[in-house]
């Protein structure tokens, strides 16, 4: 048994090529990125090694902090929109009448590619004939805005979307895991007297905390990357509004043929990813898991 | 739910008060109008994907389309390359789905059921892969892939496809391989069977269910893809739908009807197949997320 099962070649037979895709594919590549940022290089002619030149560039790159600014924002709707997914997770979970159908509902949005979501929205933001704005006029609203054409107004136009495709899916995980807590747990506390309130603040969060961390980081670093909806929907403008970082280094890339100082951008990126998730699960951290 | 559970919710049903009655129908209230948001955009445009240009400059958006123009998906079906654009997603969403859940197999196979040291740090390579933000890969996979000549060729979107599919498709695996009994691949061993064997005749067969569900998770992620595909590929007959209604819908871009029917092949087999596989889905995406 143990000899067959520890067959080298078999071994390698079967994890090699998987395990090459992603060394080739994903491992490589981060470390590239951050040595192409030490490049000047328009992508098709020689690389000139010019040292951390574009990476002191950053420091000082105005275009380069307000995207990041607008990611970090975007990271923090997100993060404060948790809260609500969280309270429409509580009364899915407490005995509603159809709550599986609900969250399937819900979901739906997740399922679609970004590029349509993106499109649908741009409809729906349409200055005189989307959705938003007929309603706007139908409820006797004068000269409603042309939404992502408003600088002060773009980011929170698109975080919309946003809400409407990921709700759903915070929703399904807080939902699962508050149906993961025993029955015998919540009735214990009735009896004890304990108000719906109280249970769901005293008992119910504390013991899905495990899972709320998890989509902390995953809201704010998944926010960070934030790419395809807003590419499409306003491809960072007007002037800059809403660029975020993974659309500035496309930018900087593709468009400027800046493929060195582009790298630089999506090197510091991962950093910030990295980063964020290194804080977070500092700050969340807890001396004592809770467990039932 | 448990009978005892039922039973309670009739007797609060039975004995609730008007105003305990009076709050769940305000919280159904409020997870309804949460499901009209999320599925009324779609309906909306379905609506005027079946409408001409004048009736939405003219007639209420919320109006039914008078005469519904399904001339209007035949138009773009062939017209707007979106039949070609279609058969490329779904062939290149099948190579790649296959080809992840094969070596995704082989891989959680070694990993579970081989004896080796390293198995350990391979397993932790491919589970970071899941935190690592593709945009910073971006540029040099172009650069790659440019080197190899698989730039604008569509195995340079399966091999990309495949590799960050992998962590997650291996963890979904991971945790279905450990519940699996060992005891009919023991006794194959003892039967002097191969591994080959083994792997392909009980193993692999047996984690059938679990399969399915990578299937479906990796068959919408691949669908909806679209910073890969559009960076690597330029020519239209290697598009797939995502960048394709975009070429389409800035070439027709007043045309809302066309523009309509585009999204709505673009997403219909998405939504059929949730129609149909929505339990495995909402596995696939809780086992995904909670995880990760």
């Amino acid at each position: 048994m143990n000899k067959v099962m520890s067959n080298k070649w078999v071994i390698a037979m079967y994890v090699l090529p998987a395990l090459l895709l992603i060394l080739v594919l994903i491992y490589v590549p981060i470390i590239l990125t951050g040595y192409y940022g030490l490049m000047k290089w328009d992508g098709i002619g020689e690389m000139d090694f010019i040292g951390l030149s574009n990476y002191t560039k950053l420091l000082t790159d105005d275009d380069f902090w307000q995207s990041s600014l607008n990611s970090l924002l975007l990271a923090i709707f997100s993060l404060l929109s948790l809260i609500g997914y969280l309270a429409i997770s509580l009364v899915l979970a407490a005995k509603i009448k159809g709550a599986d159908l609900l969250r399937k509902i819900y979901l739906i949005p997740m399922l679609l590619s970004s590029v349509a979501i993106a499109q649908l929205w741009l409809k729906i933001y349409h200055p005189s004939n989307g959705l938003l704005n007929s309603l706007l006029v139908f409820f006797g609203v004068e000269n409603p805005p042309a939404w992502l054409a408003e600088p002060n107004l773009v980011l929170g136009a698109i975080f919309v979307p946003i809400i409407w495709q990921y709700a759903g899916f915070y929703i399904l995980i807080y939902y699962a895991a508050l149906k993961n807590i025993p029955d015998s747990v919540i009735e214990a506390a009735k009896i004890d007297g304990a108000s719906p309130l109280q249970i769901a603040y005293k008992i119910k969060l504390p013991l899905i905390m495990g899972v709320i961390k998890v989509t902390i980081v995953l809201s704010f670093v998944g926010s960070l990357k934030y790419f395809d909806l807003i590419y499409v929907m306003t491809g960072g403008g007007p002037n800059g509004a809403s660029e975020v970082i993974a659309s500035y280094m496309y930018k900087q890339a593709f468009n400027s043929y800046n493929f060195g100082y582009g790298s630089a951008v999506g090197f510091a990126l991962l950093l910030f990813c990295l980063l964020a998730t290194v804080i977070i699960q500092r700050l969340t951290r807890t001396d004592d898991e809770v467990e039932y | 739910m448990t009978e005892t559970g039922q039973q309670e919710v009739k007797l609060q049903k039975s004995e609730g008060s008007g105003a305990g009655k009076l709050g769940y129908a305000i919280l159904y209230l409020i997870l309804g109008v949460i499901a009209v948001l999320q599925i009324y955009p779609l309906i909306w445009l379905v609506f005027f994907s079946l409408k001409t240009n004048q009736e939405v400059f003219n007639a209420s958006p919320f109006a039914l389309p008078a005469d519904p123009k399904w001339e209007n998906y035949a138009t773009v079906w062939t017209q707007g390359n979106i039949n070609l654009y279609f058969f490329n997603s779904v062939w290149i969403t099948l190579v790649s789905v296959a080809l992840t859940i094969l070596l995704a197999s082989f891989v959680t196979f070694a990993i579970t059921r081989m004896n080796w040291k390293l198995s350990k740090l391979v397993l932790g390579l491919f589970m970071v892969g899941l935190m690592i933000p593709v945009h910073s890969t971006l540029i040099p996979l172009f650069n790659f892939f440019l080197s190899i000549n698989l730039i604008d060729h569509p195995l340079a979107l399966i091999l990309t496809y495949t590799a960050f599919n992998l962590p997650l498709t291996i963890m979904i695996l991971l945790g279905f391989y450990s519940t699996l009994p060992r005891e009919v691949e023991e006794a194959a061993v003892i039967d002097g069977s191969s591994i080959h064997r083994i792997f392909f005749q009980i193993t692999l067969p047996m984690s059938l269910p679990v399969m399915s569900t990578t299937f479906i998770i990796n068959m919408i992620y691949n669908w909806n893809e679209f910073v890969f595909i559009n960076t690597f590929i330029s020519s239209d007959s290697y598009k797939t739908l995502t960048v394709g209604i975009q070429n389409f819908i800035g070439q027709y871009s007043t045309d809302w009807g066309a523009i309509g029917a585009t999204l709505v092949i673009s997403i219909l087999p998405i939504l059929i197949a949730f129609v149909f596989l929505s339990n495995k889905i909402v596995e696939g995406i809780a086992a995904g997320a909670v995880k990760g």
